[in-house]
């Protein structure tokens, strides 16, 4: 007899057999790695500078080159990482933990609390979202926290809708009749039942929302609103090397590519998240 | 009715969205510590004064509010503290057309370019094409815009000397910003399609069609695209939100006079009733497209249209 295979087993297998889910976790293995660890390989620190040795080339002594003021780009470049891992891992757990908060609630109650809780969702969700950033850059000044609560400050609300969707597909299930029939408090029945069965696209609609906040600030270091000098963000990185492009073009592209590698990855494994958690394909 | 009822809910949230934002701007721009006016220069108190009246800055916050209301209802979005004697229509005027031609631009390259990746995807489903296809559109969706135009600067610019690296003037300055801007409406608009494609592929009516022995190619186009493409209007919101933040960036790169620059200017210059005006532009013009798009997609729906006549009738 076959050995029943779990939910999670199964979602497990058929991530596994993804070959671009596969490509995604090896290269998010090794950004994570290089990002807590890379800039320990260099002697260099981020904002060292040696102006005598500004813009060299990829050599044994910059394994990536090195900037207009002799800065390390291969330590910077890692750093960057550290600020947009950390930037995209943060907004979209925030956004997850407003987002199931709301949604479950208005989901949960129902009725009128129901109607007023997703109206509101709607008013805010027609601002634009990234007219929204700019403006309370503009106002609070730059920096992680800024960017962090301008992010996550219409960011939840997508994750909301799809906690709300979700539940209320769930409440309509027997078990939660039995629970219910059996004493089990809502907030049992919440936290025991409902979200628990929801987490499988709410993984895949966070997963989907990093690369979002990781080019929100990637797009606002890049217009100046961002992180600031020194610290290496890679839209700064790009923002310099974009006027170096012509003969400079390794301190463009070293930037430019891990922001699109990482992009990517997250985008590939968010897509395969979809489709591995999605109860209806499975066999 | 009931549809009526539902674009007049629309409506409404629309308008109090607006209003969000008209008042959200407005607060925020006013809870700034600091003076629009002294900078680096020592302003004799008399000047400071009339500056202040000339710009109604002296009267209290509500009163002010109210008159930037108005102002708004009368479709005035202020003056430019920054170049004085301009005022923020103005800039509007002049930069709204640039923007607009490249955004246009690269939506009449976008859709039909997204909806024939799609739909040639979604007929060749799993197989090479298809996989090709998705890579594209997974790259599309991952390689930032500013870095999708430095490496088109780079290539056709500095390698092959092909096309004008920068500025605004004629045709061959738009090729680039057009394709830059293009790109992610393209790999968006492709997977969409594709997934509704695969879908409608999938209904009965489609394998009639291929029992009476039509080419595939004729049903994708005939019996397919044709009830895969409504959904595409609805994807016209969010191109329009990617377009304009795109051209952010683009206008930047490829130093185009549009509005996304004057934004970027105003923004670098700390230039606030230029920021508050524009950026109530940009938010009333992306939500009303969305609106728009709404009441479009409600028009042409034969569900949404059928599913109200069943009302009026039961």
């Amino acid at each position: 007899m076959d050995k029943p295979v779990g939910y999670l087993e199964d979602a497990w297998a058929r991530l596994r057999s993804n070959r671009a889910a596969l490509f995604a976790l090896y290269s998010l293995g090794f950004l994570f790695f290089m990002a807590i660890f890379g800039p320990l390989f260099s002697p260099y620190s981020y904002s060292e500078i040696h102006l005598e040795l500004k813009n060299m080339a990829p050599c044994a002594k910059y394994w990536f080159g090195s900037d207009e003021l002799g800065r390390d780009l291969f330590t910077r470049v890692w750093w960057g990482a550290r600020i947009s891992l950390f930037i995209g891992i943060t907004a979209a757990t925030i956004d997850v933990i407003i987002g199931i908060l709301w949604g479950s609630t208005a989901a949960f109650c129902g009725g009128k609390v129901d109607e007023a809780m997703m109206r509101i969702c709607d008013v805010l969700y027609a601002i634009p979202y990234l007219l929204l950033v700019i403006l309370l850059t503009v106002i609070r000044g730059t920096g992680i926290v800024t960017i962090l609560i301008a992010m996550t400050l219409t960011g939840w609300i997508n994750m909301a809708r799809i906690v709300r969707g979700q539940i209320l597909q769930l409440k309509q299930n027997d078990y939660i009749t039995a629970a219910r029939a059996i004493g089990a408090s809502p907030l049992r029945i919440l936290f025991r039942h409902l979200i628990p069965n929801a987490l499988g696209p709410i993984i895949a609609a966070m997963t989907l929302t990093i690369p979002t906040a990781i080019f929100t600030e990637a797009f606002l270091s890049f217009l100046g609103l961002g992180i600031q000098a020194p610290a290496a963000s890679w839209g700064v990185m790009v923002n310099d090397g974009l006027s170096a492009m012509r003969y400079y073009p390794w301190r463009l592209f070293f930037p430019a590519a891990m922001i699109t590698l990482t992009m990517l990855s997250f985008n590939l494994l968010g897509n395969a998240l979809r489709d591995a958690l999605d109860p209806r394909l499975r066999r | 009715m009931q549809m009526i009822l539902h674009l007049l809910k629309k409506a409404l949230i629309l308008l109090i969205s607006l209003w969000c934002v008209v008042t959200g701007t407005f607060f925020l721009m006013h809870a700034i510590p600091g003076d629009p006016f002294i900078g680096d220069r020592v302003i004799p108190q008399e000047v400071l004064d009339s500056l202040y009246a000339f710009y109604g800055l002296d009267e209290p916050l509500w009163v002010q509010y109210l008159n930037y209301l108005k102002g708004i209802f009368r479709g005035e979005l202020g003056p430019s503290i920054v170049y004085q004697g301009r005022t923020v229509n103005e800039f509007i005027a002049e930069g709204f057309p640039v923007s607009a031609q490249l955004g246009l631009q690269a939506l009449l390259l976008a859709i039909p370019v997204g909806i024939l990746l799609g739909t040639w995807a979604a007929q060749k489903r799993s197989q090479w094409q298809d996989n090709c296809a998705m890579i594209i559109s997974t790259m599309g969706v991952s390689v930032p815009n500013f870095v999708l135009s430095s490496i088109l600067q780079f290539c056709f610019c500095v390698k092959l000397h092909l096309l004008p690296v920068a500025r605004w003037g004629s045709f061959d300055h738009t090729i680039l910003p057009t394709l830059a801007l293009a790109a992610l409406p393209i790999a968006f608009i492709a997977r969409l399609t594709r997934s509704n494609m695969v879908e409608v592929l999938q209904q009965d009516y489609i394998r009639t069609a291929s029992a009476k022995g039509l080419p595939l190619f004729r049903i994708s186009l005939r019996h397919g695209l044709r009830n895969a493409l409504l959904p595409v209007i609805t994807y016209l919101g969010p191109v329009a939100t990617q377009i304009l933040t795109g051209s952010f960036m683009i206008e930047k790169i490829f130093a185009i006079p549009g509005l996304g620059q004057w934004m970027i200017h105003s923004i670098n210059g700390r230039d606030y009733p230029m920021i508050m005006g524009l950026t109530i532009f940009f938010s009333s013009f992306l939500m009303i497209s969305m609106f728009a798009v709404d009441l479009l997609y409600s028009l042409l729906d034969p569900r949404i249209r059928f599913s109200k006549e069943r009302m009026a009738n039961g």
